[in-house]
Order: C-alpha cells, then sequence, then structure tokens
C-alpha cells in the first residue's frame, strides 16, 4: 500500500491583512514609495498589506470593524495634520502614506513601552511563547527597555513591584495587589488570565461581530478596563458564552488560551482539513506537533465558515484519544459472551464465513450494510458497493432515512435534484430568513453567526418553530415572526402562507411563468386558493394567529431576496415530504430560486449526509440518484466493477428490522452508525438487531448498536484518514490525514479488507482512487478530482464539464428539471393524535454542546454544559401535574417509557414537551413511535403523543437495559 | 413691585432661594403687592444672591443679600449697587448669547419673545436648507466645546448627507473644571438653546434633537425639561415647528457622571445606551453620528448663539471679534479670582485684562501665578503671557488653548508639580480605556511625577517622552490633551519641578 504522504497544503495567502476587504471602485495610492491599487474603502493599513507592507498592529484583525485603540499602527499622510491610525483611515486617491517615519516609529516604541510596563516579562514561560502578536510587535517596534519604574499593575500578585509572574513567585506570600484577578480556568477548553489582557478588545468585538453572542464586555473604565464574561459575578463557563473560541482565536496574547496549547506547546505543523460534526463542514487547520493534535483552529479561507467555528468543531475532538475507543477487533459467537479481542484476519475471516454461510442458507437478499454519514464520501461509496457488487443484492440504507430523506424526495420533485440550491455565501445578499423547523444556533452554529450577522445588518427573519428557539430572540437578533405551530402541522402552515400569497396576489408570475409549468402552477392556485387553506381557517389547527401568519406571508413575498432555511423539523414527519414539496412550492410562487440571496436550503445534520445521499447509499439509487431498475445506468456500473447488478430496490432501514424479525435478514455490516440509539421505536430495532446471526459493528466505539453485535471492527477517526466529506451546501471538502490511524486502518481500508474476505478482489490504494472512479461513473461529479480539490481548496457539485469550477448556486438560467413543478400539498393530519391517555407532544431535537447520538461529544469535556437530556414543559403543563423544576418525571407514549429532568420554561407552548436524544442514559427514542413519512419512511420524531408524570427514577426498562449493555460490553482481552 | 431673584445653582448655593422665601413672607406679612420672579444669574457669582427690585425706576440691584438683609431691602433701606445694566461688568460686555440671561424669567415664553426671542427661527423658516446653512457659515461661529470647528462646515456636511433620519444633538456634559457658561443659559434662557436647536434641524434636515446633559446639573435638567414640555405646547417644537408645516422636537438625556461623554463620539455611544467609549474617525459624526445617522454634535453655547445670529443677521455677530475667531466669547472666571462669574465679550481681549480687570486680580491678594485656561486638558498660562489675546489661533500660538473658555487662577503659592500630577490623575480617572496612551499612560504618568517629586533625576525626560507619546498617539483629545497642562507646568515653573529634586538630594 502506497505511503501517502501528509500534503502541507500551501494555501496562498493566510496572513492578516488588519482590516476587512472591500469591494469598491479602484483607489491608488503610495505607501512608502510603492504605488497600491485598491478597492475603494479599503484602509490604508490593508492597502500596506497588499503591497507587502507590515504596519505594526494589535487590536486590528481582518475578520472584524477597525477599532483604533492600540495606536501602534499610526501613520504620516502627507497634506494631514498628525498621525492617523491606519486601520480606521480609508484609502484616497493620490494619498501619500509613509509608514516608517521617525515620528511614527518614536510613537510606537512609546505605546510599546507602555503596554509592556502592564505585561509579565514572563515570555519564554508563557504558553502564547512564540505565537504571540505583542511579543511580535515588541520585536519589531524595536522596544529595547521599560523605563517605567514597577508601579500600578495587572499582573504582580505579590503587589511587591515584580516585573514577571515568576519573579512574583519567589517573592512569594499574600496576594497584595488588589489589580490582580486570578486566572478563570472555568471553561474547559481555554483559559482566561486578565493578568496578560492588553485590552485591545479583539475577543470583545469577535463575540459581537463573528459569533454574534455579545457574551463579553469591557468591565470598569480607565486603567481598571478588563474583559468580562457576562455580569461581574459571571465566569466564562457561567456566562452566556458559547464556547465558540472565537475570542480565542482572536486574542493576540496569552490571555485566552487554549489549555491543550498550554499543555502541549505551541504547535509546529498544520494540516488543514474538514470538521466532522454538522452539515456545515467547516474548513480546520489542524495544528500538531508531531503525531499529536495540539489544536484545531477555524481556517479563514474555508469558504464554508470563513474563518468561524463552534465549539464542536473547535474543542470537542478528545473523543478521538478517548479511553473508550476500541483499537483492536473483536468477535463473539452469541451477543450474551463477551468479546474476544482477536487478530484483523481472524476477525475479517469470521465475518466474512458468517456472511457467506447466511447468503448460502438465507438467499443473497438476507443481508446488508449501513452506510454512514460520519464516513467519507470514498468509504460511503464502497460500502455500498459493497453490497451491490459483492452481497449481490442492493440492501443499503444510511442514516438520511430518519432524517433528510424527504429532502431529497421533495426537492427532486420539484426542482430536479435532491440538494440545497446556495452556497452559505448567499446570506450575505438575503433580505427575507424564513427558518422552519430548523434551530440553527443549535444546531448549526456557525452557519446561524453568518446569518445572525446578516441580521444584525437589517434581514428580517420569520421563524416557524413549535418551540421559541434563541434565533427567535437574542441578542441584537428578533424574528419579526414566530409563528409557534403545533407539530405536525407544518403542511397547512406553510399551504396557508402560500394561499395568502396566490390570494392576495403577491406571487411573481412573470418568474412563474418564465421557470415553471404554467399549468402545473394554475392547478396548484386553484386548490391553493379554496378558503380551507386561509390562515383563519387553520389557525384552530396550527395554532398560528392568522393575523400574523398573513403578516408573514407578506413579508416573505414582498420583502426582497427570501431565502428558505429548514431542518428535521420540516422532514421528520409522517408529511416531511410534503413540507419539502410546500417549501419549494412557497419559494418558485415568490421567484426566490436562482439568484444569490434566495433559495431553498435544508440544514443538513451531519457532516456527509449529503454525500451520503449522492453516494447512492439508499436501496433503490445507485451513485449520482439514478435508479437502480434503469438498465443504461446499472451498465455503468456492472462494467465499472464487473458484476452484475441486482435491478430489484433493495431495503430500507425499518424493512431491513421488520424483516430481521420475521426471519429473512440475517446478516449487516454497519458503518459509523447507531441505530439503537437514534432510530425510533428502540424496543422494535433491539427486536431486529436480536433476530439477526451477523452483525458486524464498524465504529470508534462500543456503540448501543454493538451490544447486538457479532463482529466489532474498529475504525479510524476523521483525523486519521484521506477522503471528502459533501456539506449542505454540496461542498466537496478534503479531509486530510494528520496522524496514522490509531487503529491501523482507514474506514475504507477496512471495508476493502472485509470486501476482500468475501473474495472481492478490490486493490485501492488511496482514497483518491475511489474518487476517481466516482468520478467516471457518476455526471454530477464527472469533474471531481484530488488535482482539482487541491486547486480550489473545495468544490460544489454538479462539477463537470459544464461547470468545471463547480456550481455554488442551482437552478441560475432554469431548473435542472427543465421547468420547475409546482406540487399539490394536501395537509393530512398524522395518526399520531393526543388523547386521554398521551395528552401532550413530545418533539426533539438538539443542543448545541452536543451531537446527535453523543458518541463523540458525550466523551469529550462538553458534558460540562449538558451532562443528561431534560424534558421541557410548560409550567402550566407542569402545574397541573404537581410537578416542579429539577423533578424526575416519567415520559410515556404508546411505544415506550423512559424517565429524565424536567425544566419548567415557557419556550415551549403549553401541551408540547420538548427533549434532546443525545444520551444512551434517556433513550428518548424508546418513546418515539415507528410512524414515518409517507413517501421515505423518515421516522416521525418531531411528533409523538405523550403523557408525563411524576417519577422516583430510573424506569425498569432503563435498568434492564443498561445491564445488558454492561453485560455486553464485557472484553476478554487477546491473553485470556 | 417686580422682585427678581436667581434661581441660577450658584446664586441657589449662596442662599438666594432662603432669600426668595423671606422676600415672599415678609411681603406676605406687610400685605405688599410683591411679584417675585426667579430669574437666572446675571453671571456675577461674587454678588449673589443677586436681588433686582423694580418699584418703577427700572431694575436695581442688590447684593450679596442675606435673609436677614430682607426687613431693609423691603424698607428701601439696603444700601444699593444702582441699576445694574450700568455696573461696570455689566457694562464692558457685549451679551449676545447672554443678552436675555439674568434678565428674563427663564420659563416665559413671552417673556422669551418680547426680548427678542424667536425672531431667529421665524427668519429661519422663512429661509431655504441652504441659506441656512450658508447664514452660520458666514457668522464665522466656531464650536464653543473647545474645538473651534467651523460650525458652518459642520452643518453643511450633515446637511449635504442623504439619510432617512438626520439628528441635532447638543453637547450639555459640561465637565471642564472652571467653566459653567453652558448650565448658566440652560438655567437662564433655556429657549434660546431650543431655538438654536431647532434652526439647526431646519437648516440640516433632522427632525430630532437630544440635549446630553450631565447628570451634576439637576437644575439645569428641570428647568430644560420644562422649557422643551412648553416648547411643544406652545409649537415651537413638534410636527409643524411655528407653523412652517416642518417638524422638529427633541428630549433631554441625562448622563451618568463620565467626564470622557463630553467627548462626541463617546457622548453618542452613551446617548445610544453603550459603554462611553470613544469612536474612531472617520466616519465623521456628520455622516455617521447618532444610530448610525447625519448628526450635528453641537456644544450649548454654539447652538444658544445661533437664535442672536439668525435675529441681528450674520454680519452683526460676525463683525466682532479678532482674526479667525469672530463674535463673542463666553469667559467664565474661575479660581482664586476676586470676581468671578461669566463674562461675554468680543474675542481678542487679552488675557491679562481678564484675569486683572475684569476679574480684579486673585481673591487671596497674592500676585498670580498661573491661570489655567480651556479646562483641565487647558495649558498652565504664566503671567509673562498674560498678553495674549484671547482667540483660538493666538492660543495656540502660545502652546494653549481656549476649550469652553474657563478660567481659573492661582496664585504664587500653587504648586505646580502637585498641578501637573492633578492633570494627569484626572486623565487616569476619567479615561474611557480604549487606547494605550492615555489608559496606562495616565497612569505612568502618576507614577512618573512623584518620581521627579522624588528627586529621580531621569524622570523629567521620561515624563517629556510619555506626554509625546500621549499627546501623538491618543485617539481622543482626554489623552492627547492632558500633556498641556503636564508640559506647560514642566517647562514654565521649572522650579516647582527643581525644588523636590534638590530637597530630595
Amino acid at each position: 500500500m502506497k505511503d501517502f504522504i501528509i500534503p502541507q497544503f500551501a494555501p496562498g495567502d493566510d496572513r492578516d491583512m488588519g482590516t476587512p476587504a472591500r469591494n469598491g471602485a479602484p483607489v491608488s495610492l503610495t505607501i512608502d514609495g510603492f504605488e497600491v491599487v485598491v478597492p475603494e474603502g479599503t484602509s490604508v493599513m490593508r492597502a500596506a498589506f497588499e503591497a507587502g507592507i507590515e504596519v505594526p498592529k494589535l487590536c486590528a484583525s481582518d475578520n472584524m470593524e477597525a477599532f483604533g485603540s492600540c495606536r501602534l499602527c499610526v501613520v504620516e499622510i502627507e497634506g494631514r495634520r498628525g498621525t492617523p491610525a491606519s486601520c480606521t483611515t480609508p484609502v484616497t486617491e493620490g494619498m501619500i502614506v509613509h509608514t516608517q517615519s521617525a515620528k511614527v516609529r518614536k510613537i510606537r516604541k512609546g505605546v510599546m513601552e507602555l503596554y509592556i510596563s502592564d505585561h509579565p516579562l514572563d515570555c519564554l514561560t508563557c504558553a502564547a511563547n512564540g505565537d504571540c502578536e505583542l511579543q511580535d510587535a515588541a520585536g519589531q517596534v524595536g522596544l529595547r527597555d521599560v523605563r517605567y519604574t514597577p508601579g500600578d499593575n495587572h499582573f504582580d500578585p505579590s503587589g511587591t513591584g515584580a516585573r514577571s509572574q515568576s519573579e512574583a513567585r519567589l517573592r512569594g506570600g499574600v496576594q497584595a495587589n488588589p489589580q490582580f484577578t486570578p486566572k478563570d480556568e472555568s471553561n474547559p477548553y481555554f483559559t482566561y488570565d486578565p493578568s496578560k489582557c492588553i485590552v485591545c478588545s479583539r475577543c470583545v468585538r469577535a463575540c459581537e461581530e463573528v459569533q454574534g453572542t455579545f457574551a463579553l464586555t469591557i468591565e470598569g473604565r480607565g486603567f481598571d478596563s478588563r474583559v468580562s464574561a457576562g455580569a461581574g459575578f459571571d465566569n466564562f463557563l457561567s456566562s452566556d458564552c458559547v464556547s465558540c473560541g472565537a475570542c480565542v482565536q482572536a486574542c493576540p496574547t496569552a490571555t485566552l488560551q487554549e489549555k491543550s496549547v498550554a499543555e502541549l506547546g505551541t504547535p509546529t505543523r498544520s494540516v488543514i482539513t474538514t470538521c466532522a460534526y454538522c452539515g456545515v463542514g467547516c474548513s480546520f487547520k489542524a495544528e500538531m506537533n508531531g503525531d499529536t493534535l495540539v489544536r484545531m483552529v477555524p481556517y479563514k479561507h474555508g469558504k464554508a465558515n470563513r474563518g468561524h467555528s463552534c465549539v464542536k468543531g473547535r474543542f470537542a475532538y478528545g473523543y478521538a484519544s478517548h479511553k473508550d475507543r476500541i483499537l483492536n477487533p473483536m468477535i463473539r459467537d452469541t451477543i450474551d459472551e463477551p468479546w474476544r479481542e482477536v487478530s484483523w484476519d481472524e476477525a475479517l475471516s469470521f465475518a466474512a464465513n458468517r456472511m457467506k454461510n447466511i447468503q448460502a442458507k438465507h438467499g443473497r437478499r438476507s443481508v446488508g450494510v449501513i452506510t454512514s454519514s460520519r464516513c467519507t464520501n470514498e468509504e460511503t461509496y464502497l460500502v455500498q458497493k459493497l453490497t451491490r457488487a459483492v452481497f449481490g443484492n442492493n440492501n443499503t440504507d444510511t442514516c438520511a432515512r430518519v432524517c433528510h430523506s424527504p429532502t431529497g424526495y421533495g426537492l427532486g420533485r420539484t426542482f430536479g435534484t435532491s440538494a440545497g440550491t446556495q452556497d452559505f455565501d448567499s446570506v450575505e445578499q438575503t433580505d427575507v430568513v424564513l427558518i422552519i423547523g430548523a434551530n440553527p444556533t443549535d444546531g448549526h452554529p456557525v452557519f446561524a453567526s453568518r446569518l445572525k450577522k446578516r441580521l444584525r445588518e437589517g434581514a428580517k427573519l420569520i421563524v416557524v418553530d413549535p418551540r421559541r428557539t434563541d434565533i427567535v430572540r437574542s441578542a441584537h437578533v428578533e424574528a419579526q415572526y414566530h409563528l409557534p405551530l403545533r407539530p405536525g402541522t407544518n403542511v397547512a402552515v406553510v399551504s396557508a402562507m402560500a394561499h395568502v400569497i396566490v390570494t392576495e396576489g403577491l406571487m411573481d408570475e412573470a418568474y412563474i411563468r418564465d421557470r415553471c409549468d404554467w399549468d402545473e402552477f394554475q392547478h396548484y392556485a386553484e386548490f391553493i386558493s379554496d378558503p380551507r387553506h386561509a390562515p383563519e381557517a387553520t389557525e384552530a389547527l396550527t395554532g398560528v394567529p392568522a393575523a400574523d401568519l398573513r403578516a408573514a406571508a407578506r413579508l416573505f413575498a414582498t420583502g426582497g431576496n427570501g431565502a428558505i432555511y429548514y431542518g428535521l423539523g420540516v422532514t421528520e414527519h409522517s408529511q416531511g415530504s410534503t413540507t419539502v414539496m410546500s417549501i419549494a412550492n412557497l419559494a418558485m410562487l415568490t421567484g426566490n430560486i436562482g439568484r444569490p440571496g434566495v433559495g431553498v436550503n435544508p440544514l443538513r445534520g451531519q457532516n456527509n449526509v449529503q454525500g451520503a445521499c449522492d453516494m447512492g447509499s439508499f436501496p433503490h439509487e445507485l451513485p449520482g440518484y439514478r435508479h437502480v431498475k434503469l438498465p443504461d445506468v446499472r451498465a455503468i456500473f456492472e462494467k465499472a466493477w464487473g458484476v452484475e447488478i441486482d435491478s430489484e430496490p433493495g431495503l430500507r432501514i425499518p424493512n431491513m428490522l421488520d424483516a430481521a424479525v420475521e426471519g429473512t435478514f440475517k446478516g449487516l455490516y454497519c458503518q459509523g452508525e447507531d441505530i439503537l440509539q437514534s432510530d425510533p421505536d428502540t424496543h422494535h430495532v433491539a427486536a431486529g438487531l436480536r433476530a439477526m446471526e451477523c452483525v458486524i459493528v464498524h465504529d470508534l466505539f462500543l456503540n448501543e448498536t454493538a451490544n447486538y453485535a457479532h463482529v466489532f471492527l474498529p475504525g479510524s477517526s476523521f483525523l486519521e484518514k484521506d477522503g471528502t466529506f459533501t456539506n449542505a451546501e454540496r461542498r466537496i471538502n478534503r479531509v486530510r490525514k494528520v496522524m496514522q490511524p490509531r487503529n491501523g486502518y482507514e474506514d475504507w481500508e477496512v471495508t476493502q479488507m472485509l470486501a476482500n474476505a468475501m473474495g472481492a478482489g478490490w486493490h485501492y490504494t488511496h482514497p483518491s482512487q475511489i474518487m476517481e472512479e466516482i468520478a467516471a461513473t457518476t455526471p454530477s461529479f464527472a469533474g471531481v478530482s484530488y488535482e482539482r480539490l487541491e486547486e480550489l481548496g473545495s468544490v460544489q457539485w454538479p462539477c463537470n464539464e459544464a461547470a468545471p469550477t463547480g456550481t455554488p448556486l442551482m437552478h441560475v438560467d432554469g431548473f435542472m428539471s427543465g421547468k420547475g413543478h409546482f406540487v399539490i400539498t394536501e395537509y393530512v393530519a398524522t395518526d399520531e393524535r393526543t388523547g386521554p391517555r398521551f395528552p401532550l407532544l413530545l418533539t426533539t431535537g438538539r443542543i448545541l454542546s452536543q451531537y446527535n447520538v453523543g458518541a463523540q461529544t458525550r466523551r469529550t469535556e462538553n458534558t460540562v454544559w449538558h451532562d443528561q437530556d431534560v424534558l421541557e414543559i410548560h409550567p402550566h403543563d407542569a402545574e397541573v401535574r404537581g410537578i416542579n423544576d429539577g423533578d424526575w418525571v416519567r415520559l410515556a407514549s404508546r411505544a415506550g417509557e423512559t424517565t429524565l429532568m424536567v425544566k419548567l420554561t415557557d419556550r415551549v407552548a403549553p401541551g408540547v414537551v420538548y427533549t434532546t436524544f443525545h444520551h444512551p442514559a434517556t433513550q428518548a427514542n424508546v418513546v418515539t413511535t415507528d410512524f414515518s413519512d409517507w413517501a421515505t419512511n423518515c421516522p416521525e420524531y418531531k411528533v409523538t403523543a405523550v403523557q408525563v408524570s411524576p417519577s422516583n427514577g430510573p424506569s425498569d426498562w432503563q435498568e434492564r437495559y443498561n445491564e445488558q449493555a454492561e453485560r455486553s460490553r464485557r472484553i476478554l482481552s487477546a491473553a485470556e | 413691585m417686580k422682585i427678581w431673584v436667581p434661581m441660577d445653582s450658584a446664586a441657589k448655593a449662596l442662599g438666594a432661594d432662603d432669600v426668595a422665601r423671606a422676600i415672599a413672607r415678609e411681603a406676605a406679612v406687610r400685605g405688599l403687592d410683591v411679584q417675585i420672579i426667579r430669574n437666572g444669574t446675571r453671571g456675577m457669582i461674587w454678588l449673589e444672591p443677586l436681588v433686582e427690585v423694580d418699584a418703577g425706576e427700572g431694575r436695581i440691584g442688590y447684593g450679596a443679600v442675606t435673609p436677614a438683609d430682607v426687613p431693609a431691602l423691603l424698607d428701601g433701606r439696603l444700601n444699593s449697587l444702582g441699576p445694574v445694566d450700568m455696573l461696570d461688568w455689566m457694562r464692558r460686555q457685549t451679551r449676545l448669547t447672554f443678552a436675555r440671561c439674568g434678565v428674563i424669567d427663564p420659563l416665559d415664553l413671552d417673556d422669551y419673545q418680547a426680548h427678542g426671542g424667536l425672531a431667529g427661527l421665524r427668519r429661519a423658516i422663512a429661509m431655504s436648507q441652504a441659506e441656512i446653512v450658508k447664514e452660520v457659515f458666514d457668522s464665522g461661529l466656531r464650536g464653543r466645546g473647545g474645538a473651534g470647528f467651523p460650525t458652518g462646515i459642520k452643518w453643511r456636511t450633515v446637511s449635504d448627507a442623504v439619510a432617512d433620519q438626520k439628528y441635532i444633538v447638543c453637547n450639555a456634559d459640561e465637565g471642564d473644571s472652571g467653566t459653567f457658561a453652558d448650565r448658566m443659559i440652560m438655567e437662564g434662557d433655556p429657549f434660546t438653546l431650543i431655538e438654536g436647536m431647532a434652526i439647526a434641524g431646519l437648516g440640516v434636515g433632522a427632525t430630532r434633537g437630544y440635549v446630553y446633559l450631565r447628570s451634576e446639573y439637576p437644575d439645569a435638567i428641570r428647568v430644560m425639561e420644562a422649557a422643551v414640555v412648553i416648547a411643544r405646547q406652545r409649537g415651537m417644537l413638534g410636527p409643524d415647528v411655528l407653523g412652517s408645516g416642518r417638524a422638529f422636537d427633541m428630549q433631554i438625556r441625562t448622563g451618568a457622571g463620565a467626564y470622557v461623554c463630553g467627548e462626541e463620539t463617546s457622548l453618542l455611544n452613551s446617548l445610544e445606551g453603550k459603554r462611553g467609549t470613544v469612536r474612531a474617525k472617520p466616519p465623521l459624526p456628520a455622516l455617521e453620528g447618532f444610530m448610525g445617522k447625519p448628526t450635528v454634535v453641537n456644544n450649548v453655547i454654539s447652538l444658544a448663539t445661533v437664535p442672536v445670529i439668525f435675529e441681528k443677521g450674520a454680519q452683526h455677530y460676525a463683525d466682532f471679534g479678532l482674526g479667525r475667531s469672530r463674535g463673542t466669547v463666553t469667559l467664565q472666571i474661575a479660581g482664586n479670582v476676586r470676581h468671578g462669574g461669566l463674562f461675554e465679550t468680543a474675542f481678542g481681549m487679552t488675557l491679562g485684562e481678564v484675569v486683572n480687570d475684569i476679574g480684579g486680580g486673585t481673591l487671596s491678594g497674592h500676585p498670580v501665578k498661573a491661570v489655567q485656561v480651556g479646562g483641565p486638558l487647558g495649558a498652565y498660562m504664566p503671567v509673562s503671557k498674560f498678553d495674549t489675546p484671547m482667540g483660538y489661533e493666538e492660543f495656540d500660538q502660545k502652546g494653549g488653548l481656549i476649550g469652553h473658555a474657563g478660567l481659573v487662577v492661582f496664585d504664587d503659592t500653587a504648586d505646580m508639580l502637585q498641578m501637573a500630577r492633578f492633570a494627569m490623575e484626572f486623565c487616569a480617572v476619567e479615561s474611557c480605556g480604549k487606547c494605550t496612551p492615555c489608559r496606562i499612560g495616565a497612569v505612568r504618568g502618576v507614577e512618573t511625577i512623584d518620581r521627579i517629586a522624588n528627586g529621580d533625576p531621569g524622570a523629567a525626560a521620561l515624563l517629556t517622552d510619555l506626554c509625546e507619546t500621549m499627546k501623538d498617539g491618543s485617539l481622543c483629545a482626554l489623552g492627547g490633551f492632558t500633556p498641556y497642562p503636564v508640559m506647560s507646568a514642566l517647562t514654565q515653573f521649572p522650579d516647582d519641578f527643581a525644588t523636590h529634586k534638590e530637597a530630595a538630594e
């Protein structure tokens, strides 16, 4: 196997240019004798950097507006009085600037002398040593002496006039300096050391301008000015800080410093890669010391995140080296036995033999695979290839089944492609944002920050959600309309909006005539104009006040560029596909498809859920969303793979489980997914798994599904492999191996070994070869190659001859399918109804600090923010049940019951309760039902009729489950 | 019989309320028909409470009156000062801005109009926006808050800016030590400020105004708030200013006690509800000011002078003054001085004339040592510079600044090292903390002056370097001008710095 050399990705210009880029008309000026031409509005500082002239700076950074406080960047400009700060001075035509006159050099040195007079001289033992802008700037200005005698300062705890903290320690004793504040170590990932703060306000501005949380401020004034998180009695942990890391990134000194750097030292090399959490797909620099990951730093040229990050991608990577990680293959004959550690060969031949035997006994369709939205495109492609080319059936499905399968179906029907229409940059040109069933500040935090920035610039916001999520109202953001619908009534609400737009004549008729099928539209218009869709008619059903709904519809239709962002609150319903289509109708009605600032944008949950769908993970589709029944499509792959492909679509996950219970489905290879915890109706999933004869789990950890497995193949983390992820904007990002796999093999290698153990004879030596095969067989990927990705950083599919650099915006010159199709979207109530036994509606969701089933985030310090799932209930509903805040309650549905802690809040309306599903101890999916989307079987997670009652502790089921799990996780080491 | 007793807070501090009560009581006992009018001050603080009686022969002054003097006053036995208008202090002045202050009942709009009030606004209403701006430009009026920036240019910038909303903000955060002109006019003639702001609104197309008034001025706040209500009731403010069909309305906002909020960008931040920290310029407040909209930020005296310019014409105003300093300067004479108070006169009088002639020298009788002109950030002017005429450029040439035209007089007992230390300490206490030269520099300044006091031979050079860093490097005038008092003390009174050094040796 080829030993792939880790590429030192040369990203081009990675310098901090001091102030943001502008796009005005060209202005030419002279800086230190060099002529430079920059866009109007550019600062003198940035112009100097463009000319290759570095002006010393401390408070300026190019991801935030100029501030002008550090006074190091002063310059002289001919014809102007004084010494203006270059960061706050815009260029003008013909300006002549001197950045290095004797006068400005003297000012800089004088200012630096003041800085250092209130900064400890501990550089050599400081965590930022070598990575400190204050240190750099002091060198740049040539400071050679601090003439001030030790006076008032913030750094000397001893109060004895020590010039460094090490000297202060030697002098020892009492804390005699009232201006000294000890380090705040409350945040698990970084420290705040006020004694090193230079009060540049970069952290405060990053929190405001980049993240949009407004958790930080400067407290006190004058010499007493210090950064403060929250109010005076708060520390970083108890404040509103969401630990996105923007402040740490912005800090020029060691004041805000990653604990990992303090512990491991400054990194010596870095590799650009892609985050493996949500579907935003942030680019990061993995900064390394040898093969030790020191920190993850958001990459400023990452096109999805533009240099920003959230707590998960930035800090929560510790799971990759967690002690729970399984590094050796294991097998067992039955699930009641403990695991036996064995060699890879033994494990693979054990698995291959079992699968072959099952197929021999029960037929070739008795086994299947589940691909992972967490793994790379190349790995996913191989897993579906395994079942299609080696098992000889189409039994492949993926976790998109339980999240965005309705998106694929709904957008395919209406627009002709199963994907979002925009790139994330598009939000910067949006005027009205409509969010339906998504909670971006928790689920897609980096996109949420970009959205909030646009909202602060004046864009309007409409939120359709049963719960008052943070985006409805938070610092400097407030939705114009929050439509708190009753769970399960999405179609009624979106249709009512369309009704208002059509009946009030607010639709964009010219657009519809030009871009859409006019006959279908007329049919649709007649349907939607019926008074039964009027907001007044549906108000009783949806709970949304008609006046608000009308006003929101008018705003969306007339407010300029309208963009719709939606999440699983749309798809995970019995009418999930219908809602997706009604959203598409709404966008077409208002002419909001095909240009920047508009569009229909599914916010994808997992890092590679888009890619997993693209790669042919569904049982009826080969890569590129082409039906397996089509002979010409099969022919392409049959030729490439040298096998015959089954023409019958395979089983979906729920069908696999049903068939297992029935005894016709016996073997499963499940890569990187924990269906027991994540899929609905846990009892049924467990029964299905228990009925199988060979369950192969390929994962980092002994997850809940592995409790029912016979073979465990250890997986590799995203840090240990090469490949690509495709994010929610169809952007194919490179994942780069920053360290060798701790388990010995990258996941694609393990799949290949399993295939070969079954006689496949594959011989890929690098994922780039798999991508070549994908490109050769899949038209929308035809232009994708690792070379192209190196060159462009990333590409958005379709990428082919027609679009060699990819496609940021879809449907620009018309819909991919020719005409846009309006689809009739009749509201049909779910069969899941409240009644006397189960009078409340449960809806589920995620929280910022945890990720899905929590397999990763629970194994990081993120648990400090969320160590258990809690049930949100309205105080009225709690009061009539005699429930107090913090009580332990029983949550029961007709499917099952569990117990958890309760939180009283008016974020949920009366009649609605809410919880997260991050912790196996809670197993929220014990209560969810087997109802699902009519078109795609996507489970109806978002609506379950439940009852809540006081409880004393864990349910019997939880206790039994824990016992079984514990027994099932026993491991005999290889030596025994 | 009409009796005027000032309600100005300086007069009240000297017992004016007690005197007014005593007059009312005594008049009631005697059954006299006395109308007591609470006016503003005439500006002769050493005569306060200055009671004026008009028994048909004009306004005769008595001062300083105590409650015990009241029976004698009503008997006609109390020694009078004679007709107030004929007093030397009054006769020598050119009262344009302060013409009505102390004369009228501050909250009587009819009295205001009877003394020329609203004539300027009526004239402005008949003028176009461009004509209004030109009138101010032609008057030569410059910012009286201290910077001396031509008001007409500022108005023109705002007038030319295109925006859906513009604002007039009056800076009434009068924090300079030894200054009180803003307070006196707001307490003594509030309508002139309101009229000036309304004219500004018409001139630049602003429909809303705010007075940012320091919390330390409770009387001024009360008077201004009452005046705004009256002005609104009488149609001077509102959607249809004096029937012009044009709108202008305003609010009084109270500060929270930060000196730096007198700096216009900090003031705007504070007015917006943010921390009162300085904003970098550009953008100029004239283009992106209050709430990011084009905003005129003018000092009280600048705006209160606008009505008289429109009433009497730009040329009338511009005819007074010296060089590029046109019109009148409202001198506030304070400190160790015999005759302290407000004295409005054309620019051009020398500093020595003001201190010795108008002010009557020190109260202590000792020789004058220095005069600090322009507030706590102004230079100490030694007697050797007493020939400097009051004028922006003239003071600048002598290393000083007029600022808001407050003068604080010191006699020869003043220790100038301690005064320099105070300047640094003041800067340290009042620094907003945004820029480094001010935030850290002021603290180091105090420490370094202490080193000089303790005989450290190298400290004076360090102080000089520090002052240069602060002057050239600071973001706003607080850090940038603190070196004026410090360096003027150090260079002009070297003995005060050397004495300590020698004492230590």
